[in-house]
């Protein structure tokens, strides 16, 4: 890749970054260059996102129809599953299971609520909402709902 | 309390912070050298490990690998602590701060605050170096962006604890002595020696050499095995793998041919040149693959742009990375 030939397709990178990559100079020489970003990466990076937001949304549903707790929600705004969860919070796996049903959820003790609120940084009542719908959630920020 | 640390921005975050730690001791290699001698080049397509339920391809080595084959060939000395305690993690890298020495430290990305919200993933192998405190922020280089970053206290803390596979625990290192002459030729010639191994002789079909061809095969099938919406994206999870995270481009390709370029005038070896054009040549091939693989996930993909002709390209790849590293081996000997 020459100098001239780095991408400068901004997409997903924010107008105040840009990368660096390798390329070729005239004199053929190896030298740093700027990028603010490329086309291909930016198409990966979106389908990503937009396999995300397809399973948030899933869950979202579900939870609106009372057949998950709003933790399913927030588990998975924060990409995280079962497994990775329990790790965080310091609970066995079938104990986040089983805060992830509507009725469980519903009568879990403050500091329960807590420990899973500090592992999203968010608060108790954050934790027991969800929003209506996903609009507000991938726009700016993406992936975060608060 | 600031350390006197120069920030430079780099393509990938260990050979990054690798070189600018080297550089604070009065060591100044590049990035992609410390890269090279580390022998950080690598192909791995992994399907059994998944990523988001998507195979794990890889373009660079072990996490950590760089930073430790870098150090030992160099002569230099380094101190590597992994913790328990996230309080008393936070405590040691004070310590180390108050003495004056730069951290560096292994982190996960998706705490961090500065990251920008695209790239917040749940990825574990980053690595930053931590130089000085302001009230409750860290100060904080960080190999790939621009600028230098501050960090408060709980989200370091929250970074250096992220879960999940290849959780970076604590991880918190610093060099302890710098040797003052050093000889960069022999090294160089290990870690060269090193890939070539890697990429040519390593048993299985999976890595190096083999792995690429492997992958062609595997890619050619995707579409009959999985069905177009699951072949874009495993394909864009490749892509992904290969540019995004900080790789300088093309899988680290284009870093390696930055470092064989720079290598030839240290062994005084004009064969590397030669070389390190093949590699930019490799590199451009990747690359052409990824303008490919993207088309084919947005739906946009003409004719020739099948995956049939995907796993062409890759095959290209390997046949010429293949004469690459026996030509490498030979020129080193």
């Amino acid at each position: 890749m020459k100098v001239g030939e780095v991408p400068q397709e901004r997409g997903i990178m924010p107008e105040n970054l840009h990368e660096v990559c390798y390329a070729v100079n005239e004199g053929g020489r190896y030298v740093l260059a700027e990028s603010a970003g490329w086309e291909p990466k930016n198409v990966a990076n979106a389908q990503a996102w937009e396999i995300i937001q397809t399973q948030v949304a899933e869950v979202l549903n579900q939870v609106h129809a009372g057949r998950q707790s709003p933790l399913a929600f927030h588990m998975a705004i924060n990409q995280m599953n079962v497994g990775l969860l329990s790790e965080y919070v310091r609970m066995s796996r079938w104990r986040v299971r089983r805060h992830l049903k509507a009725d469980v959820f519903k009568r879990l003790k403050l500091d329960i609520l807590r420990r899973y609120a500090e592992v999203f940084r968010i608060t108790v009542e954050q934790l027991q909402s969800v929003p209506s719908d996903l609009t507000q959630c991938f726009k700016e920020d993406r992936g975060s709902c608060r | 309390m600031q350390i006197d640390f120069k920030h430079r921005q780099s393509a990938h975050c260990e050979s990054g912070v690798s070189s600018n730690l080297l550089f604070h001791y009065g060591l100044d290699i590049s990035e992609a050298m410390a890269f090279g001698i580390g022998a950080g080049l690598f192909f791995g397509y992994l399907p059994f490990i998944r990523i988001n339920q998507l195979p794990l391809t890889t373009f660079r080595c072990e996490v950590g690998g760089i930073l430790k084959r870098l150090t030992r060939k160099l002569g230099v000395k380094i101190h590597l602590e992994k913790f328990r305690n996230p309080e008393k993690a936070m405590a040691a890298l004070d310590r180390g701060l108050e003495n004056g020495i730069p951290m560096g430290c292994r982190t996960g990305a998706y705490w961090l605050p500065y990251f920008p919200s695209a790239y917040r993933f749940h990825f574990n192998m980053h690595n930053l170096v931590v130089y000085g405190k302001e009230g409750d922020d860290y100060l904080i280089s960080d190999p790939v962006f621009p600028e230098i970053q501050r960090c408060s206290r709980p989200d370091l803390m929250k970074a250096r604890f992220a879960k999940g596979a290849l959780a970076p625990r604590g991880t918190m290192y610093y060099l302890t002595h710098v040797p003052g002459d050093i000889d960069l030729r022999d090294p160089i010639r290990q870690g060269i020696q090193a890939v070539c191994h890697r990429m040519l002789k390593v048993p299985g079909p999976i890595i190096g050499v083999r792995g690429i061809r492997f992958l062609a095969g595997q890619v050619e099938k995707w579409p009959r095995k999985l069905g177009k919406r699951k072949a874009a994206l495993y394909l864009g999870q490749l892509v992904r793998m290969q540019e995004e995270l900080g790789t300088g481009g093309a899988g680290f390709r284009f870093m390696y041919a930055a470092f064989l370029q720079e290598s030839a005038g240290i062994l005084n070896k004009n064969r590397l040149l030669g070389l390190s054009d093949q590699m930019t040549q490799a590199g451009d091939l990747w690359r052409r693959f990824a303008v490919l693989g993207a088309r084919n996930c947005k739906d946009r993909a003409a004719e020739s742009d099948s995956f049939v002709s995907m796993a062409d390209i890759l095959r290209e790849c390997a046949r010429k990375e293949s004469e690459i590293y026996q030509e490498l081996l030979a020129a080193v000997q």
